[in-house]
Parts: C-alpha cells; structure tokens; sequence
C-alpha cells in the first residue's frame, strides 16, 4: 500500500531523514521505533506532505505523492494525527469531529459520527464543550476520532501514549487495533516501544535518520539490541 | 448642571454612539480576522474601506446623473450599492493578499507590514487619481435620496432619520450574518481551525490558503459594507477618509481582543460609545471646561485603563494551551 523509497529530508542544514526505505502493507500495523530526534516524527511529517523531501519519493498504491500539499494528501486517504494531538482547543467537541469529515459532503458522515462515539463515549458526553478544556487521555480520543471521520485507508499515529497514564495507553492502543481490525492500515510511531510491538504486525527502528533493524514485531521484540536500547533492559 | 437636559440627549447620544460603534465594528472584524489566521496588522484595510464608500458613490452619482435616483425604491438602490461595495473590496483584499502578502508569508514580521503600509499608500493615491481624472475631484458627496433624510421626531431631544436607522439594521444584519457564517458553517469552522493551527487544519483537508483567502474576502466585504454605510450616514468621502476610521476600528479590535470576532464587535460598539458620550457630555459635565474635541482623549485613556487591567483585550483568548 505504502512504499516509501529512498526518503531523504532536511531541516535546513540539517540532514534529518538519511535515506530511508520502507514498507506498510494494506491491513497491517507497522510500528517506528526510535529515541527522540531519530527521525521518527519527521517521517510521518513528510508522508503527510507537511514538510518536503528533498530526495526520494513515496508512493501510495504505485502512484507517486511527490509534490502533493498535505490537504490533497488526505483526499488520497492518507490521515495524520499529529504528535501532541493538536487539536482545535478553541472549538467544540463536535466542531473538531466535523473537522476532521472537511473533505466529505456524503450522506454517511452522522453515522460515522456515531460510530466515532461508539468507539469514545466520553466525547459524546463532552461533545459542546470546548475542546482545549478536555484532559490530555481526552483530547487524544478526540485526535484520533476527529481523523477517523476522514475514512483514512491509512492512519498515520505520532505518539498516542505520549503523556498518558498506563491505564489510558492501554485503551488506546486496544482502540488503535480495533479501528486497524475495521480495515484500516496503521503506521504507529511509538516511545513506547514495549506497547507499540505488542500490538504491530511488523517494525522498523530509526537510528539518526536511518533504518537501523527492521522485520516482524515479535524478532524485534526478542532482537538483544532493541531489549537494550528501547525495551528498558539492563 | 442641567439634569432635565442631560437626561434628554441621552438617547440621541446612545444612538450616534451606536451607529459610529457599528461602523467601527464592521471595520475592526476586517483587521481581527486577518490577524486570527495570519498574524499580522493589514494596515491597507482602512482603504479597502474607503473603496468601499468610493464605489458606492460612484454608482449613486452615476445614477444620480442617469436621473434614475429616485426612480427606484431607495432601499433597493441602497442594497444594491452595499452589495457591489462589498463586493469590490472583498476582492480588492484579495487580490492585496495574493499580491502583497502572500509572496512575503515565509519572511520577518515587520516586512508584510511595511507592505501593508506601502499598499495603504498605493491605495490612496490610485483613488485619488482614478477620481481626479474622472470627476476633476476627489473629495466626493453622496448623494442625497429624500426617503433616506426623512426624520422622525420622538421627543424634542431625539430625532431619527431614516439613513441612521437603515444603517443600524445593516449593520446589525451583517454582524449577525458573520456571527453565523463562522460559527454554524462548515467554512466558518473551517476558518477558525486554521486560524488556531495551520499545519493541523491543513491535516484534515483544509486547503489552508484557500481559507486565508476567504477571510480576507469577508473581512475586506465587511470593510467595504461599512464604508458605503459611512458615505450614507456622514456624506463627504475622499482617499483619506480611512485613516482615523480605520486606526480607530483597529484599536477597537485591540480592545476586543484582537483575533476574537466577537470581541471586534463589541470593542467597536464600546469605542464609538464612548466617542459619543464624550463628544456630547464632557463639556456639559465640566462646564465647559473641556469641549467636545476631548472626546479622543477621553475615550483613548479608557481604552488605555481598559488593557491595562485586560491586556488581551475584553474577550481575548483565555484558554490555556495544554502539552
């Protein structure tokens, strides 16, 4: 489904994505792993068409997104939920969920809506109210609601757990597999790497801007090196 | 002091108050809304709103000359002139943006601004010109319609005339018609979510330009609704007739809390209130001792105390970012 090719991306000077190359299959949950400043969240930026590689090329189902801004990006069904959620604070509950449905105009968006607070009831308990007053597990619920009513193919996750307590991050990574069992493929970028392996069919671990290991979630999860470096082992 | 009298030019006093509070209000929703998605002070906006009184009198002196003035219903002609007027700026502070601000969007602050006042420039003298070549003058008068300048006398301290009231409704309408567009429709919320977040609004299939265009087009309409009102209600015009309008609309979005749009509503109805009150009572209340060319002073050092205590205005945004 995505196939991204030799991905270079710079920040000025500063060399941020060395070349990467990668994969996600349609229906999989493939997981980036990687410390702070390794590249991670600047990939996602860059499928998304928020920031410009400077060489290589993605391709989503063969076609090339080279060039596209990030609004006609999500038209090819490709949504991002940004790293710290990034919500709308000043608008409503269901302001920020109908957001979230700006490109549709077909009849399907109420039931959408509803299945959206099927999966988080607590949005609809909150829904008029103004969102930068929701807490921080909340406000998560409402990022990733608010992207689900773009009826992604591809759902692009920058950090979900950041900030949560445990209790949450479990729910939101059950709910993150849920939506995936829907048939929606994920790309989960992850500190929380112990968590993000449980529920990923297969993973990549970014180091400085490049592809260090890569290959199924559970030979990560067993790879010494990653044990050491990302699963908090001695 | 006269209390019967200073109780009696009360009302006439709230309503000039009110009708400069409007003009000020449509004014300020043009430099608030600019500010809300971009950041920035369009300082040309007071002569977008200038072309606004421009071309409604050109199209009433045009009509005027045709003798065609009074052969339509003076409502229906006045519709019609508010709506090109809006229609004219609207697209003129589009086109300003896509010319002078858009290529300088990646650029220092200050540089957009010292457009902005460059265009201001350009503006005043492309009207003077324009209308010295075709009238041989630019300071212009708007035509009278006899409908308009009846008045009604409620007491003996309170007349109405007919533009006062057809200026107020206007604006009133308008105001509500905004308050709506941005709060109940899908464009409007789209507006609001790009003037707190780009890069997130741009996330959910917001062509983002598209809606920084779409606000200078409303704010530019807004502009130029209120300089067609101002032609009608104050009847001398020239090119530079927007620059104390328009300094006063900005501070009164300042006052409301510059980006908030209800906020440039009611800051233009606090400043032109003031303004009125001022103007009226301050020589009645002194005894003379200050007159009414006070009034500035008096309403500016309000405005002054008022963010002092306020600094981000009366409805500035209070909502605190969470991480």
């Amino acid at each position: 489904m995505l196939d991204v090719r030799d991905l270079h991306v710079y920040y000025g000077e500063i060399h941020a994505l060395k070349g990467i190359s990668f994969r996600v299959a349609q229906g999989e949950i493939v997981t980036l792993l990687g410390n702070n400043g390794a590249g991670k969240t600047t990939t996602l930026k860059t499928l998304s068409g928020l920031l410009a590689p400077r060489r290589g090329d993605v391709l989503l189902n063969g076609a090339s997104l080279a060039g596209a801004p990030p609004h006609g990006i999500v038209l090819k069904g490709i949504t991002h939920v940004p790293e710290g959620r990034r919500i709308f604070n000043r608008l409503t509950v269901l302001e920020n969920i109908e957001m979230g449905a700006y490109t549709r105009s077909d009849r399907g968006i109420a039931e959408d809506m509803e299945r959206v607070f099927a999966i988080f009831p607590r949005l609809k308990e909150r829904r008029a109210q103004v969102a930068g007053t929701l807490s921080g597990g909340e406000q998560q619920m409402l990022a990733i609601g608010r992207a689900l009513m773009a009826k992604p193919r591809l759902l692009l996750l920058d950090e979900p757990s950041m900030g949560l307590a445990p209790v949450l991050v479990e729910q939101i990574f059950e709910t993150v597999q849920a939506i995936n069992r829907q048939g929606v493929t994920i790309l989960l970028v992850e500190q929380n790497a112990a968590m993000a392996l449980s529920i990923a069919g297969r993973g990549y671990v970014l180091e400085t801007g490049e592809i260090a290991l890569s290959g199924a979630a559970a030979d990560l999860a067993g790879n010494p090196e990653v044990r050491r470096a990302y699963l908090g082992e001695a | 002091m006269d209390f019967p009298l200073l109780i009696g030019i009360f009302p006439q006093v709230l309503l000039d108050g009110l009708i400069l509070g409007f003009m000020y209000a449509l004014i300020a929703l043009g430099y608030t809304m600019v500010y809300g998605v971009l950041e920035f002070i369009n300082f040309a906006h007071s002569e977008i709103f200038v072309v606004g009184a421009f071309v409604g009198v050109e199209i009433l002196l045009t009509l005027q000359a045709a003798g065609l003035l009074e052969i339509f219903s003076p409502f229906l002609v006045l519709l019609v002139v508010l709506l090109l007027g809006m229609l004219a700026s609207g697209l003129l502070a589009v086109t300003v943006e896509r010319v002078a601000y858009r290529p300088l969007r990646g650029a220092p602050r200050l540089i957009p601004l010292i457009s902005a006042i460059g265009v201001s420039f350009f503006l005043q003298d492309a009207v003077r010109l324009v209308e010295s070549i075709w009238r041989n003058a630019f300071n212009l008068v708007y035509p009278t319609m006899d409908t308009l300048n009846i008045r009604y006398s409620f007491t003996e301290t309170l007349d109405v005339s007919v533009k006062s009231l057809v200026v107020i409704v206007a604006s009133l309408l308008m105001l509500w018609g905004l308050h709506a567009l941005v709060n109940r429709t899908k464009i409007g919320k789209a507006i609001r979510a790009v003037a707190e977040d780009q890069a997130t609004a741009s996330l959910m299939g917001i062509n983002v330009n598209r809606m920084i265009s779409l606000t200078f087009l409303i704010g530019g309409a807004m502009g130029g609704a209120a300089g067609v009102l101002f032609g009608v209600q104050y009847s001398l015009i020239n090119p530079y007739t927007g620059f104390i309008p328009g300094l006063k609309a900005f501070t009164a979005a300042v006052l409301g809390g510059i980006g908030n749009i209800p906020g440039a509503m009611l800051g233009g109805l606090v400043l032109g209130l003031l303004e009125a009150f001022a103007a009226s009572y301050l020589s009645l209340l002194t005894g003379g001792a200050f007159g009414a060319e006070y009034k500035d002073i008096f309403a500016f050092s309000i405005l002054i105390l008022i963010l002092i205590f306020r600094p981000k205005g009366l409805l500035g945004e209070v909502v605190r970012e969470r991480a």
